[in-house]
Parts: structure tokens; sequence; C-alpha cells
């Protein structure tokens, strides 16, 4: 019989290889899905996850989709280390977006190259708008932030669906909810000819290195850590729980804006009823398995870009539906929680005592 | 306003607060145990695909709730497995619950979308029924409308008045003291975990077969984590949720009628109504600390093992 | 003869890293009080728990009236006749007393049906309890009554008391043995856990000895005396601290009509508190845990912010406004009662942890942390404090309660306070840490520092105060001198007796320590 016992200290080979096992036991698992689908699984494994690698553009495309991943993850990780559960980053998104198509549409066709930063300004400060709002409740009201920023998720959206069907309709775009598309002036710059890699992905590496300087080397960072760890210790410190509440949200909210208006800045060009498939909550999945430090944040990131890159191939190639990559991305986060217990615990094979029963005379 | 008006708003209230009710109790359940399962989304989209594909194949939605009670409890087990047994922190494990469960949902759903299905059929009790007012009011649902108010008087019976009950609200409060004096506490979490689950299958399919009745992807639109706000705004306590449920309920129909009523708002601001009244109903109840500190069971959320 | 009630034999429990049990025999006939003598971390309750059947020993056998046994679960040993009453209460807050005691009652009644028998018990021994009351609004003596009369529903034959007077003021400790005493009579037999010598030299038949989870040897405890009972549960001799005399200097912290209502469901408000610490003095407060201490505590640290800023006075400033960051900045140091969590982050190293208070000691520069810094600062007080761990990059959680607590007043105090408060400074620490940590607290005042130390231990307070006061119901009782007072005074004061009584007498000693200044 197998027992799970406490280690004596944590294990740190454990920390490092979580991860890694939960990937492959996600690769083992799609290898059964692919065979249970009546796919040849090697080469179904090889269009899920080689296939959109092997071309300039694909690996473009990873980065691509990478970026607005790891803007995202970057922000939540800072506040799921000090249990600030914002998990509305796609609702800041939307809005991060919002504001920064509103900056571009409002100057017009006029040309300038002061109209792009203010779209990324507008764009991060409406993200944090978004994320203030659960902050306000939370520390006014001790409000969950979990289902205040969730709600508001499914109202920056509906925002979104008014004012593309609505005030912000291209008047020249057949009536499709769509905003005009942004002037090259308003779309942030193509780095590689030949894909569409922008300085979106710059922004996000460089935020992740900031976040680990945050994180790991100044006395803020620390009290969000503490606070996390052990809120009553926290409070014993003097670090004040509103003010931690306040800058995971804030932060959170920041880089979820900065990645909505690099999306409509970026690959989309355009504002439109959706301006991500859901990389906030996708977000969420990287932020764990990048075990909430920076450097596994952007292994983690270019994982998940890899699987949409994937569910979108297997449709092409296989005609089977995207949407295999939700059920990925879950699984992925299923088998790193449970991977994760064995940092603290490990099995032990129990014989049972004879002792106890009273054998020995 | 007509009379029909009126009735028919109520008729749709009811039908709208139906899954809500369900998920809404499951979870209190489970929450009384002490465990916060964040996961009710996920598992109300799992149980809507569950029951109206097996619903669809087999032309049995009695199969189909089976089937969708099924799924909820398979969706359960996994959190309960990870939270319970392995220790995994609650609310990223339901989290992964929900993530999955939209992922897993959308994935078997695709052959389904847009099919046609045979709602759930409204009964007609003889006589009742045919009172003026009161029959269509009262009489004329759907099994699962009053299955849903018979949920409410068992759990209500459950919690208050039985043994069973009693030892789950004394696990909620401290796991550790009933462990100390000899009661199986993991039984009893796996236990409430599990109902949870079936509760909020069962709620996914109403959306799937009666209230919609098709399947779409996501179509439960939020609905599971209005659930799980239900029951803070319940303050934990079963007619609470049956208020609150109603109350929602009504929030949703009122924005399919507001139009008829002349009342000129773009519609996606009146969608936006169900989400923004949660948001405000939530900050209502938390502004009353003491209230929450008192009925919210006291160790929601916290690990707990025997052994470790 | 008839056979033992309970034999224990060669009982032996390993955790991962710790023995906590070695070998360990007892023996506990019928009707006899028995005592389990042991230091904290001896191993008691590791024993406690395998006789109750809430933990299995890895070797060794247990004999119940004579038969060879073994206990599975707690159920078992109820159905045996083993009654146990906790340390800590395993009482549920939020029910009734009767729904309480059916939860624990294995055969299936409902609570309304046990209202008249838990009636008749209470009464039979003395322990009044009210069946329909709800636990959280009992005090912890009315808890302990549940507790007893719970076990006693189930006829036990084997009643099992851990630490049950720590929790008790010393007229309730005088009745509680009279209870015991009765049941012994009646031919229950039972075990009796504790460290206190006084009390087990009064009650107690037999002692069995645990150190460091070995036996220690067996003795009748009326032939003993402290010293000799203190020999065998430590290998040495037990030595108190001392306090030299000094001249009162100047008020540090005071404390003026402080009145707070308790954030807390089940909280207890802080009615009109009026204290002075002057300078190289230890203010003690004794009283029984759930009596405002809590609420002082975070009236004084800060986390909860007082309504009028005055009421809360540091050498003459108000701070009750301010809150625990910017008070410790003016000179305030905190010993909190809960160590792991709260004076301590767990999963955090040593090193980490010291940066927790320790930002003003140079660990922080221009918003960023100084690791070197905290590591140094850490091995200081790891040095100055003997604190026994690997590092100080050893998590706090790998320490034992002493170590870390030593690491924890010894941050405090290399901080330099003005004013230190300090909560159980040395509840289940074992004794060497305990006389480190009193004298460490006593070298503070040395130096002129204003402590005040709430405690439950009524000697600890004895041994190290200047001043004594006692804290019931929220109020707090007047301040006496050790030698001015007497534990029958304080034990009273303990439940509640100061009020109006002692009015009188505390004008007068404010006069008169106001005199002396």
């Amino acid at each position: 019989m197998l027992r799970l016992e406490r280690r004596p200290l944590p294990s740190a080979r454990m920390r490092l290889l979580a991860p890694l096992i939960a990937a492959l036991l996600m690769f083992v698992t799609g290898f059964a899905v692919f065979a249970l689908l009546g796919k040849d699984p090697l080469a179904a494994c090889a269009v899920f996850f080689v296939k959109p690698l092997t071309s300039l553009y694909g690996l473009g495309e990873l980065l691509v989709k990478t970026a607005p991943l790891l803007l995202c993850a970057i922000g939540l990780a800072i506040g799921f280390r000090a249990n600030v559960w914002n998990i509305g980053a796609e609702g800041q998104l939307t809005i991060g977006a919002l504001a920064g198509t509103g900056v571009a549409l409002a100057f017009g066709d006029t040309e300038s190259h002061w109209i792009l930063p203010a779209m990324l300004i507008a764009g991060v400060l409406g993200g944090m708008a978004w994320a203030a709002i659960p902050a306000l409740l939370r520390t006014r009201f001790r409000t969950s932030e979990i289902l205040t920023s969730l709600m508001l998720v499914y109202i920056a959206q509906m925002l979104l669906a008014y004012l593309v069907h609505g005030p912000w309709r291209d008047p020249d775009g057949f009536n499709f909810p769509q905003s005009r598309m942004f002037n090259d002036w308003e779309l942030l710059p193509i780095l590689v000819d030949g894909t569409r890699i922008n300085l979106g992905i710059v922004f996000a590496l460089l935020l992740a290195g900031l976040s680990w300087l945050f994180t790991d080397k100044t006395h803020a960072g620390y009290r969000l850590q503490v606070a996390g760890l052990a809120p009553a210790a926290a409070a014993y410190a003097g670090f004040s729980e509103k003010r931690n509440v306040w800058l995971a949200l804030l932060i959170s909210g920041a880089t979820a804006g900065l990645a909505g208006i690099g999306e409509v800045a970026g690959p989309i060009g355009q504002l439109q009823t959706t301006v991500s498939p859901g990389y906030g909550f996708a977000a969420i999945i990287v932020a764990f398995v990048g075990r909430l430090n920076a450097f596994g944040i952007v292994l983690a990131a270019l994982l998940m870009s890899l699987l949409y890159l994937g569910g979108e191939q297997a449709q092409i190639d296989l005609g089977l539906p995207s949407a295999i990559t939700g059920l990925f991305q879950g699984l992925l986060l299923f088998y790193l929680l449970a991977m994760d217990a064995f940092v603290n615990y490990r099995l032990r094979r129990v014989v049972r005592a004879p002792a106890a029963s009273g054998a020995a005379a | 306003m007509s009379v029909e008006t009126l009735i028919a708003m109520l008729a749709s209230t009811t039908a709208a607060a139906t899954p809500l009710i369900f998920a809404a109790l499951g979870e209190l359940v489970t929450e009384r145990a002490g465990v916060l399962n964040l996961g009710v989304e996920g598992t109300m989209l799992v149980g809507a695909i569950a029951g109206f594909a097996v619903g669809l194949t087999t032309g049995s939605l009695t199969l189909g709730y089976l089937a969708a009670a099924l799924a909820g409890v398979l969706m359960a087990l996994i959190f309960a497995v990870l939270t319970l047994q392995l220790q995994t922190n609650q609310v990223a494990t339901g989290l992964a619950l929900t993530l999955f469960g939209v992922g897993l949902s959308a994935f078997l759903g695709k052959s389904f979308a847009g099919q046609p299905i045979a709602g759930l059929p409204h009964l007609s009790i003889p006589l009742l029924s045919d009172i003026p007012v009161l029959g269509p009011l009262l009489f004329r649902f759907d099994i699962l409308v009053y299955a849903s108010i018979a949920l409410y008087v068992a759990v209500q019976w459950f919690l208050s008045r039985t043994r069973g009950g009693l030892l789950l609200r004394a696990v909620g409060e401290s796991p550790a003291v009933a462990h100390a004096i000899g009661h199986p506490v993991q039984r009893v979490r796996y236990a409430a975990v599990l109902f949870g689950g079936a509760c909020s299958g069962i709620a996914g399919a109403y959306l799937s077969t009666a209230l919609t009745p098709m399947w779409v992807e996501g179509l439960s639109a939020g609905r599971g984590w209005i659930a799980l706000a239900l029951v803070v705004f319940a303050t934990w306590k079963p007619l609470r949720v049956l208020a609150g449920a109603y109350l929602f309920g009504g929030v949703t129909v009122l924005q399919l009628y507001a139009q008829g009523f002349g009342l000129h708002v773009p519609s996606e601001f009146l969608s936006m109504l169900p989400y923004a009244a949660t948001v405000v109903v939530l900050v209502l109840i938390c502004r009353d600390r003491q209230t929450i500190l008192l009925n919210q069971p006291a160790s929601l959320g916290k690990p707990f093992h025997p052994e470790l | 003869m008839s056979p033992p009630r309970l034999a224990l034999h060669g009982i032996t429990k390993r955790y991962p890293g710790v023995v906590a049990n070695d070998g360990v025999g007892l023996v506990v006939q019928p009707g006899e009080i028995h005592a389990l003598l042991g230091e904290n971390g001896a191993g008691k309750s590791t024993l406690m728990k395998i006789v109750y059947g809430v933990t299995r020993p890895d070797e060794g056998r247990i004999e119940w009236e004579g038969r060879e046994i073994r206990i599975d679960s707690p159920a078992q040993a109820r159905a045996l006749g083993i009654g146990m009453v906790f340390q800590h209460f395993s009482l549920f807050e939020t029910l009734s007393v009767a729904e309480n005691i059916a939860l624990a009652l294995d055969a299936h009644e409902k609570p309304a049906a046990l209202a008249p028998r838990i009636r008749d018990v209470s009464q039979r021994y003395g322990l009044p309890v009210d069946p329909d009351r709800l636990v959280h609004s009992m005090s912890v003596g009315e808890r302990q009554r549940v507790e007893i009369v719970r076990c006693l529903l189930q006829q036990p034959k084997l009643l099992i008391m851990d630490e049950p007077t720590s929790v008790l003021t010393p007229q309730a400790v005088q009745q509680l043995f009279v209870t015991l005493r009765r049941l012994a009579d009646e031919g229950v037999s039972i075990l009796y856990i504790s460290h206190k010598l006084d009390e087990i030299r009064e009650l107690c038949d037999v002692a069995t000895v645990l150190r460091g989870g070995r036996p220690g040897g067996q003795a009748v405890p009326r032939d003993e005396s402290n010293d000799s009972l203190a020999q065998m549960m430590i290998g040495r001799e037990l030595a108190a601290c001392s306090l030299q005399p000094r001249a009162p200097a100047e008020i540090e912290l005071e404390l003026t009509q402080l009145t707070l209502d308790s954030g807390e469901p089940f909280g207890v408000a802080l009615q009109g508190i009026d204290l002075r610490v002057r300078g190289g003095e230890i203010v003690g407060i004794a009283g029984v845990s759930g009596n405002g201490q809590k609420e002082l505590l975070a009236a004084l640290s800060g986390e909860t912010r007082c309504t009028a800023r005055g009421m809360v006075r540091l050498a003459g400033d108000p701070v009750g406004h301010l809150d625990p960051a910017q008070r410790r900045r003016r000179g305030f140091g905190f010993v909190p009662e809960e160590r792991l969590g709260r004076g301590a982050v767990p999963a955090m190293s040593l090193a980490q942890n010291a940066l927790l208070t320790g930002a003003p000691k140079g660990l922080v520069r221009r918003g960023f942390v100084r690791m070197g810094a905290a590591r140094t600062f850490a091995r200081q007080i790891i040095e100055r404090f003997a604190v026994k761990c690997r590092d100080e990059l050893a998590p706090a959680n790998s320490l034992s309660g002493g170590n870390l607590q030593k690491f924890i007043v010894g941050r405090e105090i290399l901080l330099a306070p003005k004013v230190l408060i300090v909560a159980q400074p040395t509840w289940g620490v074992d004794v060497g840490a305990a006389q480190l940590i009193r004298q460490a607290l006593i070298d503070l005042r040395d130096q002129g520092a204003a402590l005040l130390v709430i405690s439950e231990e009524l000697d600890e307070l004895f041994e190290i105060s200047d001043r004594i006061a006692v804290l019931a119901g929220g109020r707090l009782s007047p301040l006496r001198e050790p030698q001015a007072t007497s534990v029958a005074e304080i034990g009273r004061w303990m439940a509640g007796g100061f009020v109006g009584e002692a009015l009188d007498a505390f004008i007068e000693i404010e006069e008169a320590a106001d005199a002396a200044a």
C-alpha cells in the first residue's frame, strides 16, 4: 500500500522536474487521445507539436502568440504569489484593446509618431482601470476578487460588442462588426520580414525580466510573497494588505492591458468582436506551469503558444476541432498541480506494522 | 402589462433560476464541508454536453440527465483527488477544473453544435394546471423545476435535521477536531464534493436540454460563477440560495423583456445586467463582514489531511 | 489482584526525522490518578494519541484489562471505555453543547434527546453545563466542563486529561481536582498529563516520566520534591531567573482608556484599559486566553487601529492611529503568540525571516533587498541566542518550537526596541529554551527597555515581572508587585473578581507609582 508522506524538506529537484513531467504526461495523453480518435498518433503528434515549428512563419507565429500569453501571465503570477486571484485578465486585456483603439480612432487619419505610444499607454491604463475595480471592491468591502474580476470579463466583452456594433463600427466596413483598419503608424512595427513578429514580444520579454527583478530582488516583491505564504505574518510585520492587493491587481491589469492593445495594434490591426482566443485565461495556466517564476513563465508561454498553433494545425490537417487546445491546456494544469504535490510530499510504501496487531509477544 | 406577459415572465424567471438552484445548492453543500470548488462553470459545461449528447443519441433525456450527473461526479472526482488527497491549492485546482471543462466540452461538443433536440417536456398536471393564473404559474413546468424545489427541501432537511448534516457542518468548521474525535473527515468531504459535482452536471444539462435547448460552445455564459456568488450572497443558507436564484433569474428575464417595454438601451448593456448585478450583490453582502465571518464555514478553502 | 486497566509495553513511534516515542512503557491501575510527566516535546501527546487510537504505534503492545488489543480509531477507544479531554479543546464553536456531545457519542442520539442526560451528569459531578448553549459563547473553563461531561456520558474506565489546567484559574483547578478525585473513588482511572510539578504532587498517586521520547522512570509524586521531579524530567536542576530591582525610568508605553470592539465574531471587546509601562520594567499580564489578549495585542501592534490616537502612546507621543510598520519605526517590537505563520513565514528561510521585521537593520536599500546583509543578521541571531538549526538558509518550519521562538525573540531584541511586547514567551517551549528566553527578556529590561509580557503561565510572570496585572473579560485589573500579591488574589482576578472591589487599591497604587517616579 502506498501512502503520502510529508518530506522533511521540500524537494528542490522535484520543483524543477514537476513542470517537465507534467508536460510529458500531457504529450502522452495527447498520444492516447489521437489514437482514440482513430488518427495515427505519431503522425498526429507531429502535426500538432512539430509541424508549426518547421517554417519561419510558424516560428514567428509562435512568438506572436507568446507575447500576450507572457504579458498576462507575468502580471498574474505576481498577484498569485501574494494570494491575489485576479482571474479577469481576459477582461483587462479587452479593455486595454478598447482604450488603445479609442486613442487611434480619436486621432482619425492624423499621422504622428506619438499616436502609437499614446495607444500603448492608453491600453496599459485601461487594463489598470479595469483591474482597479476588483482592487477597490476587495480593499473597501472585502469582496472576493475572484468573482468580481471574472464578472468584469463578461461586462468588458459586452462593452466591446457594443462598440464594434455601434459607435466604433467602420462606416466603410460593409456592416461588419469591426473598427476601421489601423494606419501604419498606429501598428506595432514588424521586426522580422516574412513573419508577423512585432515589438510586442520584446515588451513581453523585457517585462518578464523586470518582473524577475521585482519578485526576487525588491522589498516590495518580498512583501507580496510574505502576504501569499503567510498573511498573518505580513500583518504582523506591518505589510499593508491593501497596498499589496492594489499593487498586484494594478500590475496584472497593466500587463494584460498592454497585451490587449498589442493584439489590436499588432496581428489583428483593428478592433473586432473577439480580440483574444482566451489568452487571459490560458495565462493562468502559463503562470502556474511556469511556477510563478519569470523564467519558467517564458518557457510555459512558449509551450502554451505551441498548443494554440497545434490546435489550428490539427484543424487544418486532421479535421480535429481546434478546441482540443483547451483540452490540452486544462490537462497540463491538472498534471502540474498533481506533480506539484510531490515537491512537499512523497509516496512511501507502507508495510502494515504487525506490532500493533499484537503478533509480537 | 398584461397578465399573460406577467405570467410568461414569471415562468421564464423560474426556468432561468432552476439551473442556478441546482449548481448553487450543490456548491453550498461542498462549501459547508469546508471545500471551495471553483470548478462549477467547467463542470456545468461538461454536464451540459454530456446530457445533450446522451439525450440526443439515445433519445432519452432521463439517460441524458444521468449521464450529466455522472459527468459532474467525474469532474468533481478529479478535483477531490487533487485537493483532498494530494493537498493541492483549492483555488488553483478549481480554476483548472473550469478551464479543463471549457476545453473538454468545446472539444466533445463540436459535432453536436447546432443540432436540434426535443427539450424537456412541460408537465401539465391534470386539473391543477387548468386553474386560471395559478395553473400556468405553478403547475405547468418541467420536472426539473419541481426537482429543484425538492432538492432545496432535501438539502435544508439534511443540514439542519440529520446527524450526517451535523457532521458535515462540523467538518466544515474544523476538520482537525472532527478527525481528533474520530470522524472520517476525508469521506465526508469526498461525498460533499461529489454531490456538488452531480448537481452542477444536472444544472448544465438543464441549460442544454431545457432552457436553450441546444448545444452552443460555452453556453453556460458565467452561470457557474454566478452560482458561486449566490452561495456567498446566501451566506451559506439554502433558503437564501433559493431566493437569490429567483432574483437572478428575474434579472436575466428582465433583459429579454426590456425591449418590449419600450426601453431603448443597447442590448449589450442589458446583457451586462446579470454580471453587474452579481458584482453589486456581492459588494452589498460583503460589506457586512460580521455576517460573512459568522456564516462562512471556518475551514473553507484550507487544506487538511488526517495523516500529513 | 485484578489486572491493570491499561498497560503499554515498548511503544515506539517514529515520524520523518524524529522518534517521538522510543520503547515507552506505562501501567495504570483501576481508580488510580496517574501522572504522565515530561517537558514539552518529550512525547507525551504522541503516547496519548496512540492510546486514544488517533495514531498507531510502529512497535510495541497495548494491554487493556489484561487483554492484548490494538486500538485503530477513537471510536474503538471510546467503545473500550477510554475518554479524552484534549488540551486544545475538540469542540465545534458554531454548534451547541448538545450537538457537540451528540457528535462524539457513537450511539446515534438526537441532540435534543441528550439534553436531560447532560444535565444529569453535570449535576452529579458538579460540572454545570447548559446543553443548549453555543460553544463560542462559553469561557475556556466552561468548554473544558463540556469536554469532561462528554467523556463522562460514556461511562469511561480511563479518562485522559491533556494539560487540563493550563487554561484554568487557580480556583477552577481546585474544583477540577475535586471532580477528578471523586471519579477516581468511583473506580475510574485517570491519566493526567502535565508539566506542572505542584499540581502533580498534589493530585497524583503515581507518575511516569518521559524524557526526550524515552522512559525516564517512575515515582510517587507525594514523596518527591519539585526539584527531584524536575531532575527526573529534564536530567538537571531547574534554575530560576532573578530580577534585580531597578529605579523606574520614564514612561515608555501608555494606554489611556483603551476601548475597542473586537473585529472577530466571537471576540472580546476591550474596556477602558489604563496602563503605564516604564523603561527598565517588565509588566506581566496574566489571565486565561480568550479574555481580550488577542484584541489587546492587536491594538498594541497596530493590526487593529484605535478609535482615538491618544489611546496608545509611545514615549508620550500618540500612536493609536499608526499602522504596525509605523509603530515599529518608532521603537515598538513584538513577539506574537503564534510562531509559525505569524512570527515567522514557515516556508521561508531564517535569513528571509530575519528580513520580516529586520528591514530597519539596513537589510533594504533603495527598495532592493540586501540578501547578504539579511544572512549576516540571521547568523547573528542564531549565534547570540543559541538557535539550533542547519544554517541561516534552513526553512523556519524545520526548527523545533523552542528554537524558532529563540530566533523570533532574538530578532526582535536585536532590533533594540524601546518597547517590547511579548505574548506567551515560552508556551510549548522546552525548559532550556524557556530559561534562555526569560533571561534575554530580563537583560533587555536591564538595558532600559519597557516590556509587556502576556502569559498564561502564572509562575513565569511571578518570576520575571516587576508588576503584574490580570486581563479578564476585556478589562485590566490593578497592577501589583509580585511580592505584594499572591496566586490566590491573581486567581480571583482572573475570574473577573477585581471589578469594583479594587478601584480604591488601584488609585492608591497609581499614586504610589507616580510618587516614586
